[in-house]
């Protein structure tokens, strides 16, 4: 079975997410640009997903929000930059409890042997925005004080 | 959580320093001198730091006698983590529901070919 791989480099503003599908490339695109679909499966299971536009075209927007059970709601938004393809879907995405802190993300899909690998680089304007979402340990190992961080929030979480 | 404190307590998390100086007041309260001693900094250099975790929430300060005390809060840690571990759950579980999906749009296109038009996708040109 195919796993995610999440990478984030010390001292570079960028996270890597990379994952094998078993499917042909344009049906995994269609998967990541038809609301229909996108909605789906992007997001956890538990959290309910409302996407309010995804405009998959050149200068076309999108925004979703994300609830839990407890009523909380997150918000994402962004732009899309270029016609969308399996070569390059090229998107802004922004998260709505902290504005102005905003990701670029670029999305390929290489076919081979019927499976596509989807290789996502989100590039974050600075280390300090990106190790702030990466913060408790998105990617174990990032540095060691992110390991620490991880341990003091599970303390906490238990305490 | 309201937006603009997430924001601070990322700004505040996002530096190693203060993150040693949080896991070790979550060992209990201490003076600037105490939370300045495992590193090679100066103490207006920590108390410069106190003051950016206080702004976030992140820790509360009290006077003891000529003592300045920091002290841990935890809430606001609290909602970052569920923030944050609701992130790195993000992508696993996505993916897992995607390979479903892709699995299950497979699986129709063959049985009704051109009936479901979620399944209607090109095939694939010759390897």
């Amino acid at each position: 079975m195919s796993k995610t791989t999440i990478t984030a480099e010390p001292g570079i503003p960028q996270i890597i997410i990379t994952r094998e599908f078993g499917a042909p490339r344009d049906l995994v695109f269609r998967a990541h640009t038809d609301p229909d679909l996108l909605v789906q499966w992007l997001g956890p299971r538990d959290l309910a997903m409302t996407i309010d536009r995804y405009e998959a075209r050149n200068g076309g927007t999108w925004r979703y929000t994300q609830s839990d059970a407890q009523g909380n709601s997150y918000g994402f938004h962004g732009v899309f930059h270029g016609d969308p393809s399996p070569d390059a879907i090229v998107q802004t995405f922004e998260f709505e409890g902290a504005p102005g802190h905003v990701c670029l993300q670029t999305a390929t899909l290489a076919e081979r042997g019927g499976k596509t690998l989807v290789r996502t680089v989100s590039a974050f304007q600075s280390v300090e925005d990106r190790d702030a979402m990466v913060a408790s340990g998105m990617e174990r190992g990032v540095h060691d004080s992110g390991e620490r961080l991880a341990e003091l929030l599970a303390r906490m979480q238990n305490s | 959580m309201a937006a603009d404190r997430l924001s601070l307590v990322f700004g505040a998390l996002a530096d190693p320093t203060r993150r040693a100086i949080l896991t070790r007041l979550a060992d209990g309260e201490a003076t600037v001198a105490e939370l300045a001693a495992p590193f090679r900094v100066s103490q207006p250099a920590i108390s410069k730091h106190l003051k950016v975790l206080e702004q976030a929430g992140l820790i509360s300060r009290t006077r003891r006698a000529t003592a300045r005390l920091s002290r841990l809060e935890a809430e606001p840690l609290r909602e970052v983590t569920t923030w944050l571990a609701r992130y790195q759950r993000f992508w696993d579980e996505s993916h897992e529901r995607l390979d479903d999906l892709l699995a299950a749009l497979q699986a129709s296109q063959e049985h009704a070919p051109g009936h479901d038009p979620a399944a209607t996708v090109k095939g694939n040109d010759d390897e």
